[in-house]
Parts: C-alpha cells; sequence; structure tokens
C-alpha cells in the first residue's frame, strides 16, 4: 500500500500548482493530492469549467487569472490525484489518505503542505441555527454550481471577502437585504500610515477593494460598525439583532444570514507533525515556523501559500515556487547557490505581493470582542458546549485547553477542534489572564480528516486466512 | 525552600494510581502531597480505555482485580461519584472453533484455582449479549460483572474526593531529585524540596526513574498503547469485546462514540514525554473491528491517540514496599492493564505505609522479582 515520490504536494491551489510546476522543471517526480474533483484550491474553485462563461465575468479578474497557473500545471507532467482527503502525516515524511473509499500511505522525499487557510472561527449567540453559513462556503457554492441564495440575504463580516462577495452577488443577480460591517470604527486611521508603501506597489488591490465597497454602500442598506449580531429562530434562523457602536439596536427578519471574520491558516497537518508555531499578533492566529523557503521545523516539511500565513493568491504561487527550488535543491537537482539565484527575483516579487498586507492586516482586524463571546454562545458544536461551561472550568483552575477537553468534550468531535480551538484559548486567556500563545491550542489527535474504519483496515494486509 | 507543614507521604505521580494511593492515606489520618509534573491524568490515565476488567486477567492478579471489581460495584460510596461504570460485561470471542479450546483450557485452569467469574458461552448466548457482533463467531468466555467506566469522570472524582480528604494535590511540580535526609526522604522539584518519611512512587511511564533515585534498578520497557475512537452511532453492543488472537477491544462509551483499543503499539518518546500513533499497526484494530462488527465499516474516526505507560518484563505491575530503601513504596508497571486495579492498590498502599503490612495478595507483584533475577544474571 506505500509509493514513494520526490515530492508530496498536499493541496492544488495556487501555492500546490505553483510549486508543482517549478518543481516538475527541475524534473522531480511530483504528487500532487487534493481533495476537490478538479485544480483550483478554494480561490480558483472550478475555474476550468467556469473559464470563458459569463459566470467568470462575475466573478471577476482574479479568479479568471486562475487559469493560467491551472493549464501550466495540467502540462508540467505532475501527477494529479483529485478526490483524495489526506487524514495524517507523520515524520518520514510519510502521508496516509483515502481516495475512493480506500487508504494508502505515501513516503515522500519532501511534503509540501499546501492545505490553505479556513476562515476565522468567530461564534456569537445563534451560529448554528441552519441558515447560518460563512460566506467562504456560499462563494463556494457560487463558484462551483453558479448558486445564488433564492431570497435575500444579510451579511455580515469584516474583511475583503465580504464585500467581494457583496458585489460579485449583484452581478449576478443575487438580492441582499443588508450588509452589517462589523469593522471597527477608526480602523481607516490606524491602518492609512501602512498605506503609504503599499499603495505604491499594488494600487489595482486597493482600487478592487474600494470599487466592491462603492459598490455594496450604493446599492444595499449598508450599516457600519456593528459591534454585536445574534441570529434568532426555532429550527432555523428567522431573525437577526444587532448592535452598532453607538448603541442602536435593530431586529430584522432574516432566512440567510453570512458571516465572515477573515482567514486563518490552515493549522492542523503541523500541529498534527507537532511543528514548532508562532503567534501572528498582526492576523491573530498562529501559523508554523517557517525558514525563509518554507521549511518547517520538520526535516523535509514545507509550507506555502495562506497556511504560512494569511498573504493571497499572488503571494502563495510565490512561495510555492521558492519552496520547490529549495526542495529541488535537496534532491540535488539543483545547486543551494543555483536555487539563491532562481529564487532571488521570485523573493522580490513575493514583497511587493505582500506588501499591502500590513495595510489589510491593520484595516480589517477583527474587532477585540469577537473572539470571546458572552456565555451563551456554543463554543464547540460538535459536542454543543457553550461558552459558559469553558469559563467555569477556567474558575476552578488555570486548566490549558487540552483539560478542558477532557471534562467538557470541547473539541472532540468530527471538526477535530477546527472550529472551536481558538474560542477556547480566547475564553480561557481572558478568563485566566493570561494570554492566547502562552494558553495554547488542543493537541491535535489524528485524523485530521474523518477516516472510516473500513478505509483504515483495508491499510492492514495482513493475511488472516 | 523546604515545605513549611509537616507531610507524612509524599505520593509522585498524579494519574489514578497515585490519586488513590493519596485518597486511602488521607482517609487513615495521614497527611499527603501529591506531586505532578504537568497536570492530573496527563499520560496514561487520561489515555486510558477505562475497562473495567477481571477476564482472562494473570493468576497472580486475580485475588485483588476481584477485590477490585467489588469497589468498583460500590465505586460511589468511595469516590461519591459512579465514575460512568457500567457492569455490562466483558467478553472474549473465539471467532472460529480453532480458538475455542483457548478459552475452554483458560476457563479449567481458573476454576481449577477456584474462581468462578468467568464462564463459557456458545454462539447462541453470544448473540444474545451482542447482536451486533457477526454470527461467524462461535463461543466466548465472559465475566458477566465486569465493565467499563469513563476514565476523565474517574480522574474527576478521585481528584475530588482526594483533596476533600485533605490530600494537597501539586501540578507543575516535577520531581528532579529522591535523596535521603536522615530518617525521611527528600523530594526536590523545579519549584520547591518537600520531606517526608514516606514516599509512594507511582509514576507511571517515568516510574523507573523515580525508582533508580532511591536505588532499586528495575528493568522497565515502555508502552504506547493506541485507541480509536468514532463519531457516535446508535446503540450497537454493551459488553466491551475482545478477541482471541487478535488486536482488539471493542466497547461502545455513554455518549455513543465507538471505543477501539486492544493493545497495539504506537511510538513513545519518554524524554519528550510524546507518543505517536503507528497508522500501519492500527489498521490492524479497524480491521479485526470491521470483521467481528461488519455494520461499522462506514463509521467516522475522528480520534486517536497513544497513552504512555511503563511495561515490566512478565507484564504485571510492581506494587509494595521497595527492597532497597525503607519508606519508598512502589505502584507501577501496570502493563497497559491497571485501570481496573486503581481502587484496590490504593488500598494495599494505604495497608503496607500504616499498618506496615497487608492482608491482600501481592507477593508475586514485589519488585523483589526483578532485582533478585538480575542478582542471578
Amino acid at each position: 500500500m506505500s509509493r514513494r515520490v520526490d515530492l508530496l504536494i498536499v493541496g492544488a491551489g495556487p501555492a500546490g500548482l505553483s510549486a508543482a510546476v517549478m518543481a516538475r522543471r527541475h524534473g522531480l517526480d511530483v504528487l500532487v493530492v487534493d481533495e476537490q474533483p478538479a485544480p483550483g484550491g478554494q480561490i480558483w474553485r472550478n475555474i476550468e469549467a467556469v473559464s470563458g462563461t459569463p459566470r467568470a465575468a462575475i466573478l471577476g479578474k482574479a479568479y479568471g487569472d486562475g487559469i493560467d497557473v491551472v493549464r501550466r500545471f495540467r502540462t508540467s507532467g505532475a501527477r494529479y490525484e483529485p478526490g483524495t482527503r489526506v487524514w495524517q502525516v507523520e515524520p518520514g515524511p510519510r502521508a496516509y489518505m483515502t481516495r475512493n473509499g480506500t487508504a494508502s500511505c505515501i513516503e515522500a522525499g519532501c511534503l509540501l503542505l499546501a492545505t490553505g487557510a479556513q476562515e476565522r472561527p468567530a461564534p456569537f449567540p445563534g451560529w448554528t441555527l441552519p441558515g447560518v453559513m460563512t460566506v467562504g462556503a456560499a462563494q463556494i457554492a457560487l463558484k462551483s454550481s453558479g448558486q445564488i441564495p433564492s431570497g435575500p440575504v444579510w451579511i455580515a463580516g469584516c474583511g475583503p471577502l465580504p464585500l467581494l462577495y457583496a458585489a460579485q452577488l449583484l452581478k449576478a443577480g443575487g438580492r441582499i437585504a443588508g450588509f452589517l460591517d462589523t469593522t471597527p470604527p477608526g480602523r481607516m486611521t490606524a491602518a492609512l500610515p501602512k498605506l503609504s508603501a503599499a499603495a505604491f506597489a499594488v494600487p489595482f488591490d486597493l482600487l478592487k477593494g474600494m470599487g466592491w465597497l462603492a459598490a455594496v454602500r450604493r446599492r444595499v442598506p449598508y450599516v457600519p460598525r456593528v459591534t454585536e449580531i445574534e441570529a434568532i429562530g426555532g429550527d432555523a434562523v428567522e431573525r437577526l439583532r444587532y448592535v452598532t457602536a453607538d448603541g442602536r439596536s435593530a431586529t430584522v427578519a432574516a432566512h440567510l444570514l453570512l458571516v465572515h471574520e477573515g482567514l486563518v491558516p490552515t493549522i492542523h497537518p503541523t500541529l498534527a507533525l507537532d511543528c514548532l508555531h508562532v503567534w501572528n499578533p498582526d492576523q491573530d492566529c498562529f501559523m508554523p515556523q517557517l525558514d525563509g523557503w518554507g521549511e518547517t521545523s520538520e526535516p523535509g516539511v514545507f509550507v506555502a501559500g495562506d497556511g504560512a500565513g494569511i498573504g493571497g493568491a499572488a503571494a502563495a504561487c510565490l512561495r510555492g515556487e521558492i519552496a520547490a527550488l529549495r526542495i529541488a535543491a535537496r534532491t540535488g537537482r539543483l545547486s543551494d547557490a543555483g536555487a539563491a539565484a532562481v529564487a532571488e527575483p521570485i523573493r522580490t516579487r513575493l514583497r511587493r505581493a505582500l506588501a499591502i498586507r500590513p495595510f489589510l492586516d491593520r484595516l480589517f482586524r477583527p474587532r477585540a470582542d469577537l473572539f470571546v463571546p458572552v456565555d451563551r454562545t456554543i463554543a464547540c458544536r460538535c459536542e454543543e458546549v457553550n461558552v459558559a461551561s469553558i469559563r467555569a472550568q477556567a474558575a476552578a483552575g488555570r486548566p490549558g485547553p487540552n483539560q478542558v477537553k477532557a471534562f467538557t468534550r470541547a473539541g472532540m468531535g468530527p471538526c477535530q477542534g477546527r472550529q472551536c480551538n481558538y474560542t477556547v484559548a480566547h475564553v480561557l486567556a481572558a478568563t485566566e489572564g493570561r494570554t492566547v500563545p502562552d494558553v495554547g491550542l488542543y493537541r491535535v489527535r489524528p485524523p485530521w480528516k474523518p477516516v472510516t474504519l473500513s478505509e483504515l483496515a483495508a491499510l492492514d494486509t495482513t493475511d488472516m486466512a | 525552600m523546604m515545605s513549611a507543614e509537616p507531610i507524612d507521604t509524599i505520593v509522585i505521580g498524579g494519574g489514578l494510581h497515585g490519586l488513590s494511593a493519596a485518597l486511602h492515606l488521607a482517609r487513615a489520618g495521614r497527611r499527603v502531597v501529591v506531586l505532578e509534573r504537568s497536570w492530573v491524568g496527563r499520560h496514561a490515565s487520561g489515555a486510558s480505555a477505562a475497562g473495567v476488567r477481571t477476564l482472562n486477567r494473570h493468576p497472580a492478579e486475580i485475588p485483588i482485580s476481584l477485590e477490585a471489581m467489588d469497589m468498583w460495584s460500590n465505586i460511589e460510596a468511595i469516590v461519591g461519584d459512579h465514575c460512568g461504570f457500567h457492569a455490562n460485561g466483558q467478553i472474549l470471542v473465539a471467532e472460529h472453533p480453532r480458538h475455542v479450546p483457548v478459552l475452554e483450557q483458560r476457563l479449567a485452569s481458573t476454576q481449577a484455582a477456584g474462581y468462578r467469574h468467568e464462564e463459557l458461552i456458545d454462539r447462541a448466548e453470544l448473540l444474545r449479549l451482542v447482536p451486533a457482533i457477526s454470527p461467524h463467531c462461535t463461543a466466548a468466555l465472559v465475566a458477566r460483572q465486569d465493565g467499563a467506566a469513563d476514565p476523565h469522570r474517574t480522574l474527576q472524582a478521585f481528584r475530588r474526593s482526594a483533596e476533600a480528604a485533605g490530600v494537597v494535590i501539586n501540578e507543575g511540580f516535577g520531581v528532579t531529585a529522591v535523596e535521603r535526609c536522615g530518617s525521611d526522604w527528600r523530594v526536590s522539584t523545579g519549584q520547591r524540596d518537600f520531606v517526608a518519611p514516606t514516599i509512594v512512587n507511582a509514576a507511571g511511564a517515568w516510574a523507573g526513574r523515580i525508582a533508580a533515585m532511591i536505588g532499586d534498578d528495575i528493568p522497565l520497557g515502555h508502552k504506547a498503547s493506541m485507541m480509536i475512537v468514532t463519531e457516535r452511532v446508535a446503540p450497537l453492543l454493551k459488553p466491551v469485546t475482545s478477541v482471541v488472537g487478535r488486536p482488539l477491544s471493542f466497547k461502545q462509551s455513554d455518549q455513543g462514540t465507538l471505543v477501539i483499543g486492544g493493545g497495539l503499539q504506537g511510538r513513545a518518546d519518554i524524554d519528550r514525554q510524546k507518543s505517536f500513533v503507528n497508522f500501519a499497526e492500527l489498521a490492524k484494530a479497524a480491521r479485526a473491528a470491521t470483521d467481528l462488527f461488519p455494520s461499522v465499516g462506514t463509521v467516522r474516526i475522528v480520534r486517536t491517540w497513544t497513552g504512555m505507560e511503563a511495561k515490566t518484563d512478565d507484564y504485571l505491575p510492581i506494587v509494595g514496599a521497595s527492597p532497597v530503601a525503607s519508606g519508598v513504596f512502589h505502584a507501577f508497571g501496570f502493563s497497559g492493564h491497571g485501570f481496573q486495579l486503581v481502587p484496590v492498590v490504593g488500598a494495599i498502599l494505604a495497608d503496607l505505609i500504616v499498618h506496615g503490612a497487608t492482608t491482600r495478595s501481592i507477593e508475586r507483584l514485589s519488585a523483589d522479582r526483578f532485582l533478585r533475577r538480575r542478582a542471578a544474571e
């Protein structure tokens, strides 16, 4: 059941595809595995089918640009196994995965995790009701099947994605009941000093963002400075209550509420590998500690793309190429000096691509209240544990997340704590007077994606007759 | 800095055996301090499958295991909580006719020794007890009074009752040295020193190091037994089920999750206090589970883990006074089956420390058996 490759890439988004192309250019045996049925990752989801259709025009240029990268990948000679779910990686590196109902194991010279980002978990009262979903999930539905919500939607959040999705939805003929902007007051003033460097480097991104905002403000009811939201309903969301910074509160009918409070790197794979992680205070998240080539503290395991820190698609491509160069040098296809020379101009482009980040991070930093929800909020939706139960544990001592997990079952469900790890850390930190990096996250218990008993059983080839 | 309050016994290790010893000692009027390097239940106790099993135990453990069973039936009176214990039985299945003699021989030997807790059942009775089991299974040995508990609930109950009895639990206190101090022992930690006339060594996977500090050189191996927990499913079975010749222990928790173990070993890094799952190996348990319970193939695994503990050469624990250092008492090396013994081993240590002797049968669990063997080599 075990195969061997020079480079195993997990994830066929911008970073994974670009790394595959670069590694193939230097003659490596490359295998790319990805959960989706087609390459593109989340940002370029379904691009091969959509490119050239009217839907591509709705989704915009940043989406359409992906087709070039996907086409270069398709002709690169890299092997590609879509529909593959990787659920454990071990030092070696070695990866376990499931495809077509059967588990297998791959030994790799080097492993590149290009597993991207997840939407920041941002629980609020009622967030688990049917009818509440994330903007990211709604946008995936738009990209993959052209779905637009049947009724008017409420959008609540902070960051470029809600604005972009709102603009796309309007273009696609969708209806927006209202846009609740949760960006805290004064953020533009705080962010502007970061702009001088960014403005000259990537004016296009900024113009793009301003364009989305203008389109949304012109065409839908727009409520700025929202500080609290609550979804209310029985079997599904029926009403939405919100409060603004000036204390104004309103309750409105709502049947679909889309929320988004930014992205955080996917760190389950590197946590499972016991790699070192660092706290990123600008993006309020942990990220793997990486060297200048994207290598983690675990030899031979690399991370590129938003999993290395949120940087967007352009930066993801460049980080993928840089990691691939180092990996090519590891296998002897390139000298270290050669890799460094090829990487140099890529690094210059990466710096340019990341120049706007400090501005965006500052502008769209979530409001502080977001991280420690009110007591009645469900923190862990898998096991239905609320914030009050977490807080009660903290009051009984100074437990860490793993003890809270043992005593409350928070984090024990099928999502493996992906949805509640930050909330538990923030609630403990706030209650115990500690910092989130000091409290830390749950230990990750593999598999980090569910695998069935019969899939795992297929790994055992012992003859039982 | 020295401890200010006088202490009678220092318990090294805040796992279940340490807590149980501390609880029994405190109830006998002793002043007890528990020193735990990380937090209560951090390793084997928190990672336990929590099987409460007399079935198929080594003859040397049967007397104390049967007494422990009585204590489990009465556990709420001991620690103020039912610990999630259900006496739904434990079953050892013979899949094929060729496995039946193994069960028959086992039953004959325990009955010859005068024990009546095990019983051989046929396929019909097996299917009555466990309707979900594959009908190819032929027979089984059952201990009907056995069962399983909830490890976290058990930890909390032992901790709370120990503290209520006056035990002081210090978490984050790793022991760095144990030395003679007159007729007492001085136990140093990163924070401060503790002095007491008696010590309980219940340091689990690290107990061999503590033993070496007081001069007991006991050869110890380690275990990193792996466990699988699945998503919740509808009620499937009540008894804990294992099978002859294959690595499997299979049960359903109160929450509805399936808990699958069987002693398959992951990798332990004792120095870093970390252990790792080996999926190629764990696949054997998944295969045994799906062979015995064909309906569970599509059930999703949500978590796997390993718990580290000490293993002796003969898979029997070391319980009793140190052969070389007066005032030091060992309780470790449970080799993957110590959970059920927790209440009784605590009582035994209290006997030894308070009365200087115990009427319970621990002759074959003495550390002497390893020290002597080494001397003879």
